[in-house]
Parts: C-alpha cells; sequence; structure tokens
C-alpha cells in the first residue's frame, strides 16, 4: 500500500490539481484529451474489430450439439443445449453469455491407478461467474457519476451491493467479489501447471490491470476518499461534452483514470475482445437445423467431380460382366454446379 | 494378462511451447501421401518424402502459399478467425482431449494445438504481431510441429462442448490441414481412400463387379443363418429409397455383420430400396482434407439420387459421414429438390427433420420402426452380450444422435449399461483413430488416444460384466477391436444393426442356431 502512496504523491506534481485555479493546457490534456482519446480508440477499434467478424460469412452450419436432436416426435429433444430453432439458439447464447452454460460442464481428469476419474470442477465456472458478474455490477454503479439526476436502477444497484451495511462507507460486496475472483484466476494461472503452461503475458497483463484499477477504486472508497463532488464534475463535464477540470481531484484518482484509459486502449486489440466475440461464435449461436432447412454458402463454388458417366466409361465391362444395369441415358457435364 | 506396454504418465508439462521442435518417432505418426494419389486428384506438390526426412521438398514459395491460404481462410470462415482472435486461455479444455490424456504431451492440450497456428496468425495478421513482434515467425520447423499435431487431432470437437466460447478445434485442424496439403504435406491414410473414392465411388477402391461379389457373399451367409435369400437390387432405378453405407460395411469385420443387420431389416420390411455401386461410400474423407475436397466426394451422393429418381436416401452407420451429411451436404451440393420429404413406407411416419436434406440416418429410421412395433424381436438372442454403448463423436456432438441408437439397443439386447457419465453423449471419447488416423504405423498413438476411452469401457465391464461395445461408426468398428485387445480383452465391438439382426425374428426363417457371426445362439430356456 506504502508503495502506491509514493508512487501517488510522486505524480502530484504531473497531474493532481492542487488548489482552485484554471485548469492548465497540460490539465486538459492529462483529465480530458487523454480519457476522450482512449474511448475513441476503444470505440473504433471494438466496432472495427465487431464488423469485421460480422462481415466475414459462415459458410457452413455447424453447432457444436451438446445434446439429444430433434428427430423422432416421441424422443425428447434438449431444445436448449441443441437447440433446433432461432429461439432455443437464443436461449443457448443466453445461458452462455449470463451464465457460462459451457464452464459449468468443466471436470477435472485425474489419474488414479492407471485409469482417469472424472472428478467435479465448477470453481473456474465460479471464479469467472464473480469476476465477470461483479465487473458489470461496478460498471452499471459507476454511472451515477455521468449521469444527473442518478436514474432509479443505478441506486438500487448501488443498494443492492451494499445490501450488508457493513462500515462506512458501506462495503459494496462486488468490490470484495472482484477482487478475490480476479486473484483466484490469477492464481490459478500460476499454481495449476496445465493453465501455467499455456498463459502467455497478456493473459497475466489483462488480470493484473483489471486488479490495479479495482484496488485503486477501493482505496478511493474505504481509504484515501476523494472528493466525490470533484470527481463528479469531471464525469459529468466528459460525459455531456462540455469538459471542465475541477479542483481537488486526487492522485489516486488519476491513477484510476490512467489505468482505465490503458484498459480501454488496449481492450481492442487482444484477447479481451471475447466480450464481442463471444456473441458471434458459430458452434453456439446457430439453430441446429441443417437438415430441416438449408443453410447458403455465399461463397459456394462448382468443383470437379467425378461424375456418374464418367464412372461407367471406366467401369462398363465390368458394369456389364456384373449384371448391373447401365444409364440408358448419358449424364451432362463434367462438373457439378449448384 | 501382460501389463501393456504403453504407459499412461500425467506429468506438469515443461519446456516452452514455441519452440517447434517435434520428434517423429515409430509409432506416433502417419506415413506421407504417394504422389500418384495426390496427383490424381488434381492436388499440390506431388512428390516421394516422408516426415522423418530432413528434407520435406516444400515449393520453394511455400511460405506465401501459407500465408496467403491462411488470409484467404481468414476472409472465408467466421469460425476461423473468431477463433484465431477470442481464445483467453482458460484452460477449461486442456484436459478434455483424448490425445492429451493418454500422451501427456501439452501440445496435445486443445488450446495448444490451436496456438500453434493463431501464433502465426498473430505474427502476421494483427497489429501487436506486425508492430511489436508478437506470435511466430513462419518456419519450416512450424510447418513440421502443425503436420504432427494437426494429424494427431481426430476432430472429435470434444473440447468445443467445454470451452465457454465454443472455439472448435475440428475447425482450426481442418484449416491446418487444408493449408498443409497447399503445400503437400499430406498423409497416405488420407489421401489414397479419397483418391479410390473419387474413382471407383468408396474408400476401399471396390469396383462394381467386385461390389456386387461382396453383397452376394453377405447375402450368401445370411441364407446359411436364415434359410432365406435377401434380394440385392444395384444401381435400380425408380426404388423408392437410395441406400448409402460406409464401405467397410460391406468389405470389413465386424463391420460386415451390421451389413447382416441392415440386409435382414430392410427384407423383413420389404422396403424398396436400391444399393448403388456409384455412391458406394457414405463416408468423406474429404472432410479431413480439404471444404474443397468434401464438396467434390459428397456430390456422388445427390447425383446419384437424382439419376436413379429415389425419393429419399437412406444412410448407414458412420459418424463423419454423418458430419458431412447433416451438417454440410445440403448446404455444399444441395438443394434436394429433387427428392420427397422422407416418409417411412412401414409406419407412415414423416421425417420433418430431414425435411431440407432428405436423407435420414438408419439409427432414425428403425428406431421408428421399433416404436410402432413393426418389428418382431428375440431379444434373449443376445442374452449372451452384456452390452454398452459409445457415441460416436460426429453424431453425438455434430448431430445429437444420442436415444435413437439406445431406444434399438435397449429392445434388442437384454442386458444394457451406460458407461460414466463424463464418457458418453456430448462429452463421449473419441476412439482415437478418427480423421484418418487409422494406419498401422500410428499405432501407438491411436491407443494412447483410445485410452480414456478404453478406461470407462474397463470400468463397466467389471462392474456389470459388459463384453460388447455397440457404435454407429465405420473408424470405431475398425479400431476398437485392437484397442479392446490392448486395454480391455475381452470386449468386442458390435454395430447396433448387426445386434438388431441378430434379435430380429424373419418371417419364413428356419430355427436359428447361430447369431449373425456365425456363432452359436446363447442357449434359451422356453417356458
Amino acid at each position: 500500500m506504502s508503495v502506491v502512496f509514493a508512487v501517488a504523491e510522486s505524480m502530484t506534481l504531473v497531474g493532481a490539481v492542487p488548489a482552485e485555479q484554471a485548469a492548465s493546457a497540460g490539465q486538459m490534456l492529462l483529465w480530458v484529451a487523454v480519457p476522450y482519446a482512449a474511448l475513441a480508440i476503444m470505440l473504433a477499434g471494438f466496432c472495427y474489430r465487431v464488423v469485421k467478424w460480422a462481415w466475414s460469412p459462415v459458410p457452413f452450419r455447424i453447432p457444436t450439439t451438446c445434446g439429444q436432436q430433434k428427430s423422432l416426435p416421441w424422443i425428447r429433444a434438449a431444445s436448449v443445449d441443441n437447440p433446433s430453432t432461432a429461439r432455443g439458439a437464443l436461449v443457448r447464447m443466453g445461458l452462455e453469455i449470463l451464465l457460462f452454460r459451457s464452464l459449468f460442464r468443466n471436470s477435472r481428469a485425474e489419474l488414479h491407478d492407471k485409469r482417469y476419474l472424472f472428478g467435479e470442477s465448477k470453481l473456474l465456472w465460479l471464479g469467472a461467474l464473480a469476476f465477470h458478474w461483479s465487473l458489470l455490477w461496478i460498471l452499471v454503479r459507476h454511472l451515477r457519476f455521468f449521469i444527473q439526476p442518478v436514474p432509479a436502477f443505478v441506486s438500487v444497484i448501488a443498494s443492492l451491493d451494499g445490501f450488508f451495511q457493513v462500515g462506512t462507507p458501506e462495503l459494496y460486496i462486488t468490490d470484495v467479489f472482484v477482487v478475490c475472483a480476479g486473484l483466484y484466476l490469477l492464481l490459478r494461472r500460476w499454481s495449476d501447471p496445465l493453465v501455467r503452461y499455456v498463459s502467455q503475458l497478456a493473459d497475466y497483463f489483462a488480470l493484473l490491470l483489471l486488479l490495479c484499477i479495482a484496488g485503486s477504486g477501493i482505496l478511493m472508497r474505504y481509504y484515501a476518499r476523494v472528493d466525490l463532488v470533484a470527481v463528479k464534475r469531471l464525469a459529468l463535464g466528459l460525459a455531456t461534452f462540455h469538459p471542465i477540470v475541477p479542483a481537488g481531484l486526487s492522485v489516486v484518482f488519476l491513477i484510476h483514470l490512467v489505468l482505465v484509459c490503458i484498459l480501454a486502449v488496449y481492450l481492442p486489440f487482444g484477447k479481451l475482445m471475447h466480450m464481442g466475440g463471444a456473441f458471434l461464435s458459430p458452434t453456439r449461436n446457430l439453430a441446429n437445423n441443417s437438415r430441416i432447412k438449408r443453410h447458403i454458402n455465399p461463397w459456394n463454388y462448382p468443383v470437379k467431380t467425378h461424375t456418374y458417366a464418367e464412372w461407367e466409361e471406366e467401369f462398363r465391362d465390368k458394369i456389364k460382366a456384373a449384371g448391373i444395369p447401365l444409364n440408358e441415358a448419358q449424364s451432362d457435364g463434367t462438373t457439378h454446379t449448384n | 494378462m501382460t501389463e501393456p506396454l504403453i504407459q499412461i504418465e500425467s506429468k506438469p508439462p515443461t519446456g516452452n511451447w514455441r519452440d517447434p521442435k517435434v520428434e517423429f518417432r515409430k509409432g506416433v505418426f502417419c506415413y506421407s501421401a504417394l504422389p500418384k494419389n495426390v496427383t490424381y486428384l488434381g492436388m499440390a506438390n506431388p512428390r516421394s518424402w516422408q516426415p522423418t526426412d530432413s528434407d520435406w521438398k516444400l515449393p520453394s514459395n511455400w511460405k506465401e502459399i501459407i500465408l496467403d491460404g491462411l488470409k484467404d481462410r481468414l476472409k472465408k470462415f467466421r469460425s476461423f478467425r473468431l477463433f484465431m482472435d477470442i481464445c483467453v486461455r482458460c484452460g477449461a479444455c486442456a484436459d478434455k482431449c483424448h490425445f492429451y490424456l493418454g500422451s501427456g504431451d501439452p501440445k496435445n492440450m486443445p488450446v495448444m494445438r490451436a496456438e500453434l497456428l493463431r501464433s502465426v496468425y498473430v505474427r502476421y495478421f494483427t497489429a501487436r504481431g506486425r508492430l511489436f513482434g508478437a506470435g511466430r515467425e513462419l518456419t519450416e520447423e512450424i510447418i513440421k510441429e502443425w503436420f504432427y499435431y494437426f494429424y494427431q487431432c481426430t476432430e472429435c470437437r470434444r473440447c468445443s462442448v467445454y470451452c465457454p466460447y465454443g472455439i472448435d478445434t475440428a475447425e482450426i485442424t481442418m484449416i491446418g490441414r487444408e493449408l498443409l496439403n497447399l503445400i503437400g504435406c499430406n498423409i497416405h491414410w488420407i489421401l489414397e481412400p479419397a483418391a479410390n473414392c473419387f474413382r471407383t465411388g468408396n474408400h476401399l477402391g471396390i469396383q462394381p463387379h467386385a461390389f456386387k461379389d461382396s453383397l452376394e457373399f453377405a447375402a450368401d451367409e445370411l441364407e446359411d443363418m436364415t434359410g432365406i435369400r435377401v434380394d440385392l437390387p444395384i444401381n435400380r432405378k425408380g426404388a423408392e429409397i437410395l441406400f448409402v453405407m460406409p464401405s467397410a460395411d460391406y468389405f470389413a469385420t465386424p463391420h460386415y455383420y451390421t451389413l447382416l443387420g441392415y440386409m435382414s431389416l430392410f427384407h423383413e420390411i420389404g422396403l424398396d430400396f436400391t444399393y448403388s455401386a456409384y455412391a458406394s461410400e457414405g463416408g468423406n474423407f474429404g472432410l479431413f482434407t480439404s471444404h474443397e475436397m468434401m464438396k467434390r466426394l459428397n456430390a456422388k451422393i445427390y447425383d446419384e439420387a437424382r439419376r436413379l429418381g429415389v425419393k429419399w436416401i437412406l444412410g448407414g452407420e458412420c459418424g463423419h459421414m454423418w458430419r458431412v451429411l447433416h451438417q454440410y451436404m445440403d448446404t455444399m451440393n444441395g438443394p434436394a429438390d429433387f427428392l420427397e420429404t422422407p416418409v417411412s413406407p412401414i409406419t407412415g411416419t414423416r421425417f420433418e427433420n430431414a425435411r431440407s436434406t432428405r436423407m435420414v440416418h438408419i439409427c432414425e429410421f428403425t428406431a421408428d420402426l421399433l416404436h410402432h412395433n413393426k418389428l418382431k424381436l428375440a431379444p434373449e438372442r443376445n442374452n449372451n452380450i452384456v452390452v454398452t454403448y459409445h457415441d460416436s463423436c460426429n453424431p453425438s456432438r455434430a448431430m445429437g444422435l444420442l436415444e435413437e441408437p439406445r431406444s434399438i439397443l435397449r429392445q434388442a439386447c437384454s442386458s444394457f449399461y451406460e458407461m460414466p457419465e463424463n464418457t458418453i453423449r456430448e462429452q463421449t471419447f473419441c476412439c482415437g483413430s478418427g480423421a484418418g488416423l487409422g494406419p498401422d504405423e500410428n499405432l501407438e498413438m491411436r491407443l494412447r488416444g483410445g485410452f480414456p476411452r478404453a478406461n470407462a469401457v474397463k470400468y463397466v465391464k467389471e462392474k456389470y460384466g459388459v463384453n460388447m461395445l455397440a457404435c454407429i461408426c465405420a473408424i470405431d468398428k475398425a479400431s476398437f477391436p485392437a484397442l479392446m485387445d490392448y486395454w480391455v480383452p475381452g470386449v468386442q465391438v458390435a454395430g447396433v444393426h448387426e445386434l438388431l439382426g441378430n434379435a430380429l425374428v424373419m418371417k419364413g426363417e428356419k430355427v436359428r442356431t447361430k447369431n449373425l457371426r456365425g456363432e452359436p445362439l446363447p442357449e434359451v430356456t422356453h417356458a
């Protein structure tokens, strides 16, 4: 903690606004231009990536089916894990996005006395769910800085978060969750030999960055209290495109803001794009109805096939000798088109 | 019983995955394709070479070909582009691959298999690669690494079930193999069947007269056992139904007994159908080569149905065959507007689930017959059999055909037991020999890959006395006998329709003393 403060002290000279006075150009750059630029990069990059995915064709209908298909009327079909309708696929996606359905299936293979046992393994699912939901919750909670008056749902979200009414200011339970889950995910990367082998620098970076953002936020709420009025004036100014730099913005807040800007800029370039990509996965978001409804491949092209006529020509004598009927009328062409 | 020679170990991975070095050790890789097959199919770079050679005789511009091919496929497949981009390396897939569980090789973890390709994608197609050098430089060593690991994946899709984003390694392996094929890095056990299939109509290269001989031989055997002579309509125009099966069914054991099962069934219900010596293969080794080859080999099924003027198509027991028929055929070679929505001539059931593709799985067809009590069964004829059911990868994870075969087995056999839940249905384990990895030279890796499945069979063998592994896949039937002999001796392998055929009581049959294998029927005490 003392390290954070030390860094914060040294940064005071650079950015923090010491007293009520007109914002200098440097301060405008730091508090206004940087956030706007980060946001612009994030939005543009995010849209670019998603549009690029969305514009690439889905030539084949390839859902991974995780339950009984819809076939005969007396066999109960798994309408969500193996959806045959768009509605079923929608529910499947809902469960995937909101509850991490596939991760819930996770098991752990362990070798015992020359045989594999497959144990329950729900911790990753639980950790991931807690981490992501907390992040979302916290994000929504932050809207109170950007909208005036604070919308009712944001107040409700915040009061639910402080439901246990522990301490002053009351402890947000998502703060606990996000830190615990984030640390679990980080430790798991490091301690599980399989996950450590596959982990790359970017995987640690993303987790650490999110944890630092959460940490600086927690610091401001519970320890190094900030001038909330000043923060809100800045946020509202940014949100309404009438930016001002109020006095009383602290260094810890500056760190928080800069980390968020780094996250925003990084987001479109790395694996955090799974946020947008999860919605587009053809193994999950398509109905398993490829025998019911013809799926069109936009780049389907004619290919060279071995036609019946060519086949009969090559084996004519053998076909005749075996007494297999020959085709009376010859087939056409050598290419197969549709 | 002697200890198996192959030791399965679980040890933490060591080393850095960025190092592409692989060792082509005897028993764990497949031999290269022969130049004559590469040439026949009009594919790239026919030459004599082996993976153990230091010089793979790649075309001089191989790097350009691979990168152009990669670029092209990123544009054509959303799945590929997305799967390259969104993996977070959460590790949920790590211990789901049978090859990883059997070999302990960390690059067999699905996340790593994809990363082998992803790292090259990152270097050449993303900002962080081009500007900051992230990812890996494409080298000849990496091509060898790709070859080793993309021909060590059976495209079974088990990892995709657990992935929170549905990243499907089968898709990545398929594209990886397409790229390798562009520079002539392919294997004999795939390209020879593909070339055969293109020429003669089936993987085994059986010509029309031999096709007929083979069916006649089967009919003779069946007559021996049942006293009934079944018809053998071949290339018959005007039949109601075209029946397409994998060629192993009429040329390999134990597949052959399944054919006897089909024959008994079709005769008993008086089905108006025809075999085809041209569309004499349902399987499709194009799936293991490239999307284009898949389409080229698949085309004959609709073409033949059109030529013969049938109303719809019935397909036999085969795994990857059904992936192609279910998820690709209609898109690639349809529309099948010259056919009709399949209707069972016996029960009148309209197969609405196949109303566009117009091809029905034989298990769907037979389950429907049984549901309507159209078949008389004597399950006691299978009383010497304690059966368990192996869900083949593709019918379970690319279709969802789970209950139909089970409902047949439950009626045809008196003792049926499931393997543990984590190893069946959508979580089923591959036989370890799918996607063209079945050659003998690859036996050690096949036995390793098949270990998790064998493990589960061993469990039900010890618990319930299971002695028969039923399945609906031609590659399963080819690979399981060796796998069972090695890991679980005493368990035999059968198709679902073999067991149905054993139990099927046919009108006018003689007193049955033998099952379809010609083995004596179990003693039955009649009340």
